[in-house]
């Protein structure tokens, strides 16, 4: 499964896609594939603050719900529409299929982060759910 | 024992397939220390006859052959006798939760049903399939608006049921869930100056019951305007659901709790009854209890499944919106059938008649005893005032076979001798006059009694 | 496509719509008796606040409600019509003199707030109930309040936090096994306290080591389902209970299992502080699609203040009341008194028994589990060797390999006309086949299943497809769960509005 390079991840299977100041939050299609069809995000609201490591929303499939954990803490300054009235389109394309942006607030927190090939080698050792 | 379908050989057979030589090999596990070695101290085995005469000395010494004025959360309604005949099927009474839905289609299907007419008669979106009763189903309308709005306090009317507060306290205790009792005014309704001095930007709601627990109907607009002009959220809790039938349910309500037990379930001594929780779609997620959505199979037939289950507890666990598992389904399906029996237009007509004989009997006691909260329009219920203890008008009564109205003093010490009659479409014009004249004989006695005692100054 | 066994076969089955679907303006089911008072002026009374309009409520006739119901009960998979091998729901016989019983008049029309005087019989059931019940159980006091088993653990919880609170020292945390109901910890969570897990041994018991470990001043309890959820009973349930009373912490029991207890063993026997009962399972009270349930609590004396009001007390002059003066109490959990109506059947259900036949109803109970457990042993996994009491957990490994999951299973389970056992719980056995016969299943019943659980096996070596696709018989296939959650419909909309009469 191809990751993205220039994504970081975490070990909860969200990415993160960063330029140094402003970011973009998903989660992995390895996350997609363990849940399943998904019918629901819980997202915050533009404006609310992220905590590195604190839960932010979830996602919800029929039979399972993910927390969703913040990669980094920041300022979220737009949150995906689609995903309210369209939340299959993660199951499409988790990449493409972003959930927030938001400003960062230590952009130092992305160094603790996975690279596409060592969360490859995380999610090849974690095995299967 | 009749209920153990198993011969002696059958065991016998058993046991050797299993490779034991008894019964109390299987119990090896449990340590010998705390094994029982004699008989439970429980009543001897009876026959079904004797089950039977037992549970009918039970019903003679609990009142049978009485009528009743009692309301105040639990009402006396006429049940259609199809409700027992179509609930007793065994494939209703003994199926279980309907979470394979391919076999549980009839439990799924009324279900549905339920919460449509649900929808229909509160004018709500959205209506889950049952809380326990209408007291937890107030506690968790509440616990659902302080997590969708955020806030903390919330504002409870005294006109609800004291019981229903009582549980509200009990649930919120734990939650760090501060509570502001707001009072009734002297039209029975809650007191708008005072609630809207007491809520504050951290309160998540307000809770009201209409019609309330003096039967006093509350102005639920303006309780909404209050509500929603200060951010906060507006929860009514509806005790008596025969009431929907001719009054206009709350529906600038953001979420309602319902007791649906005047729909077809018996008093039954307390329960078990059917709470209800019914609400915007918006605040669906939110919502605890089960829910049955319409859906399709594989050949896009029509079919019926519980849905949003990761609210749930068996999702969740920790997280989720209740801990509620077993509900009320049984007793849902019963109020199912009487909606359907009734309808749309015998609720109204049932309403009406419910409204016809209280107004009378209201009329017939405001002749020898003082009527309160008047001020504003009731349902089938009304609180009077005696000059006697109505316990010991009661007490007379009771030598009539006739159950009188509830004495409010336990709950309202400050009425005084007041007492909260309810008359429903059961209840005769004979028996509402032999009452009246109860309180009339009351009212006179006492009068006479000051008489005899001119030293006494007359208040 | 294989055969079905000789337990069920297709047949006919009505089709039925919405009660909407049929509605039509002028049908009626129901006859009001004439007004014997004055007629009202609805607007006169009312005001503002008169309904004029119930919009789509429906309008049908006797007999057409008689075939809608009925038609929709035939979809149904009952008691009545055979085993559920549910674990941890103890599906076992519901009497039909419970529901007579219960129906006597001054029992089904008893108000609960009549006079004490024309109480004396609803009290005396609730009386001899929790008489029976705390000597079934080995308890000192007992609340019947609880509507439900959840509602139980609630109180229970809130006993708990009660007697710390009274000590003055609150504390923080519940600990909770891996293996236990979900309503553990979505209890805990709603009582405040925080919830931390605490892993099974190898033996899928508690380890009584971690618990060691994790046992501080800070736990107020354990919440322990004895047997287990994989019908293992906990050997070292003392040990467990010295660990936590030492440090000041009690044990809860999730009675859900007590079937497999009731006259061999008494929790307050082996140092349970506060536990409750599941009426709707061990005592035969009817699961009617969902419910309603009863969750009694039992206590021993330490607990007693804090029980819920009112308490029933026997007077001096041997009357029965119910006492509200509980300065400790911990309030109301529910309206009234509980769901009376399900104390009676429970009643019933012991007098029925009495002390033979509840022990033989135990004894049976574990023997049909056993027996279906060496009937499938070697066909599926096996997870843990231990011995089982009432139920039996197996996992769905070996059929994994051929891409057959559980739920599978169960599913195609249906088509040979049993209802499915239990899937994937406790979580602590992946792929998890949970069964619990009850002592209500005919030796004929259990060959029957095990005769379909061998077939099923085979089938999924042979032809797994078969499998994976079930059920094949059912009115439904099986339903678009996603397409629910995600555009949830919850309930019917005529086509076009209504227009008002």
């Amino acid at each position: 499964m191809p990751y993205p390079a220039d994504f970081k991840y975490t070990k909860e299977h969200e990415w993160i896609k960063s330029d140094g100041t402003t970011a973009t939050i998903g989660i992995t299609t390895y996350a997609q594939d363990s849940l399943g069809d998904i019918v629901f995000v819980e997202l915050p609201k533009v404006g609310a603050e992220l905590t590195a490591g604190k839960t932010f929303g979830s996602v919800e499939s029929v039979k399972a719900v993910s927390d969703l954990y913040a990669p980094a803490s920041g300022t979220v300054t737009e949150v995906n529409p689609e995903l309210a009235t369209a939340p299959e389109k993660i199951n499409q394309d988790a990449h493409a299929a972003w959930m927030l942006k938001m400003t960062l607030k230590n952009p130092v927190d992305l160094k603790a982060l996975l690279s596409s090939s060592d969360y490859e080698k995380f999610i090849s050792e974690e095995g299967g759910h | 024992m009749r209920y153990l379908p198993k011969s002696p050989a059958d065991r016998k057979a058993m046991l050797e397939a299993i490779g034991v030589n008894s019964i109390d090999d299987l119990f090896s596990p449990i340590p010998a220390e705390y094994r029982l070695n004699r008989d439970l101290k429980v009543p001897r085995q009876m026959a079904e006859s004797e089950i039977v005469d037992w549970f009918r000395e039970r019903s003679r010494e609990n009142g049978d052959g009485h009528s009743t004025f009692l309301g105040a959360g639990a009402y006396y309604h006429y049940r259609p006798v199809i409700i027992d005949s179509l609930i007793s099927r065994g494939e209703f009474l003994t199926a279980y939760t309907p979470y394979q839905a391919e076999i549980s289609q009839g439990t799924l299907q009324s279900i549905f049903e339920f919460q449509t007419m649900i929808c229909e008669l509160t004018g709500m979106e959205v209506a889950n399939a049952s809380m326990y009763d209408g007291s937890t189903a107030a506690a968790e309308a509440v616990m659902m608006a302080v997590r969708l709005t955020g806030r903390r306090t919330v504002a409870v009317a005294r006109s609800v049921h004291p019981e229903y507060r009582e549980v509200l306290a009990t649930y919120a205790f734990h939650q760090g869930m501060p509570l502001a009792t707001i009072s009734f005014s002297d039209t029975g309704r809650i007191n708008l100056k005072e609630l809207e001095a007491a809520i504050t930007s951290d309160t998540a709601c307000i809770l009201v019951q209409s019609p309330n627990f003096f039967g006093t109907i509350e102005d639920v607009e303006a309780v909404a305007e209050i509500a929603h002009r200060k951010g906060a959220m507006l929860v009514v809790a509806i005790a008596e659901a025969i009431s929907l039938g001719i009054v206009e349910p709350p529906r600038s309500a953001d979420v309602i709790a319902m007791e649906a037990q005047s729909f077809g379930v018996p008093l039954g001594f307390g329960g078990p009854y059917c709470g209800v929780i019914a609400t915007r779609e918006s605040n669906v997620r939110q919502m605890p209890g089960r829910l049955v959505g319409q859906t399709t199979d594989r050949n896009g037939k029509r079919g019926f499944v519980l849905t949003l289950a990761t609210r749930e507890q068996h999702i969740r666990r920790e997280k989720a919106t209740s801990n509620i598992c077993t509900n009320q389904a049984l007793i849902a399906l019963m109020a199912n059938i009487y909606m359907t029996v009734y309808g749309k237009v015998g609720l109204k007509e049932l309403a009406r008649q419910n409204l016809a004989k209280t107004a009378y009997a209201a009329d017939q006691f405001s002749k020898h005893g003082n009527i309160l909260f008047s001020g504003a329009p009731r349902f089938n219920e009304f609180v009077v005032q005696t000059s006697e203890d109505p316990y010991a008008i009661n007490s007379r009564l009771l030598g009539h076979k006739i159950v009188g109205g509830f004495p409010l003093k336990k709950f309202y010490p400050e009425l005084g001798n007041a007492s909260l009659w309810c008359c429903t479409e059961l209840t005769s014009r004979s028996l509402i006059d032999t009452a009246a004249g109860h309180v009339a004989e009351s009212e006179r006695s006492v009068r006479s009694a000051k008489e005899e005692t001119p030293e006494e100054v007359a208040r | 496509m294989k055969h079905f066994t000789r337990k069920a076969t297709r047949h006919v089955s009505q089709n039925e719509g919405l009660i909407f679907e049929k509605s039509s303006s002028g049908k009626a089911a129901w006859r009001l008796a004439p007004l014997d008072v004055p007629e009202v002026d609805t607007e006169k009374l009312l005001g503002l606040s008169e309904r004029k309009d119930l919009g789509n409520m429906p309008e049908v006739s006797e007999i057409e409600i008689i075939r809608h119901f009925t038609r929709l009960s035939t979809w149904n998979y009952a008691i009545d019509l055979g085993m559920y091998p549910l674990g941890s729901c103890t599906m076992k016989y519901n009497p039909r003199v419970n529901e007579v019983v219960s129906r006597l008049e001054g029992i089904a029309n008893g108000h609960p707030y009549q006079p004490e005087k024309i109480s004396q019989g609803a009290m005396r059931i609730i009386k001899t109930l929790s008489d029976c019940l705390l000597e079934i159980t080995g308890m000192e006091a007992i609340t019947l309040q609880p509507a439900a088993g959840a509602h139980g653990e609630l109180t229970g919880l809130l006993l708990i936090r009660a007697h710390h609170d009274s000590k003055g020292a609150p504390r923080k945390k519940v600990l909770i096994p891996d293996s236990a109901h979900g309503t553990n910890p979505a209890t805990a969570a709603m009582v405040g306290y925080a919830v931390e897990n605490l892993k099974s041994n190898a033996s899928g018991m508690v380890d009584v080591a971690a618990l060691e470990a994790q046992m501080n001043e800070d736990v107020a309890a354990l919440m322990l389902t004895n047997p287990n959820t994989l019908g293992v009973f906990e050997q070292e349930i003392h040990k467990i209970a010295d660990i936590l009373h030492a440090k000041g912490g009690l044990l809860y029991m999730d009675g859900a299992n007590m079937n497999a207890l009731v006259s061999k063993v008494r929790p307050g026997d082996f140092g349970v502080d506060v536990m409750h009962l599941n009426l709707h399972k061990t005592f035969s009270t009817p699961h009617g699609g969902g419910g309603p349930g009863s969750g009694p609590v039992a206590v021993k004396k330490q607990l007693e203040p804090f029980l819920p009001r009112p308490v029933l007390i026997s007077k001096s002059d041997g009357t029965l009341g119910f006492d509200y003066d509980r300065p400790q109490s911990i309030g109301r959990v529910r309206s009234f008194y509980g769901n009376f109506g399900m104390f009676v059947r429970a009643l019933a259900y012991i007098l029925a028994n009495g002390p033979d036949g509840l022990r033989q109803t135990t004894e049976d109970a574990v023997l049909n589990a056993n027996y279906i457990r060496k009937g499938l042993e070697g066909v599926y996994d096996l997870p843990y060797s231990s011995a089982s009491m009432h139920e039996v957990v197996f996992s769905d490994k070996l059929q994994a390999k051929k891409g057959a999951r559980t739920m599978d299973i169960a599913k195609r389970l249906i088509d040979y006309g049993f209802h499915p056992y239990t899937t994937a719980f406790p979580l602590i056995v992946p792929g998890a086949l949970m069964i619990e016969p009850t002592e209500s299943e005919p030796k004929e019943e259990l060959d029957l299943f095990i005769e379909a659980m061998r077939a099923i096996a085979q089938e999924v070596e042979e032809d797994a497809e078969v499998v994976r696709t079930a059920p094949h018989s059912t009115r439904v296939s099986r339903l678009d769960e996603t397409a629910a959650a995600r555009k949830p419909v919850l309930r019917w909309k005529p086509a076009e509005p209504k227009r008002e009469a």
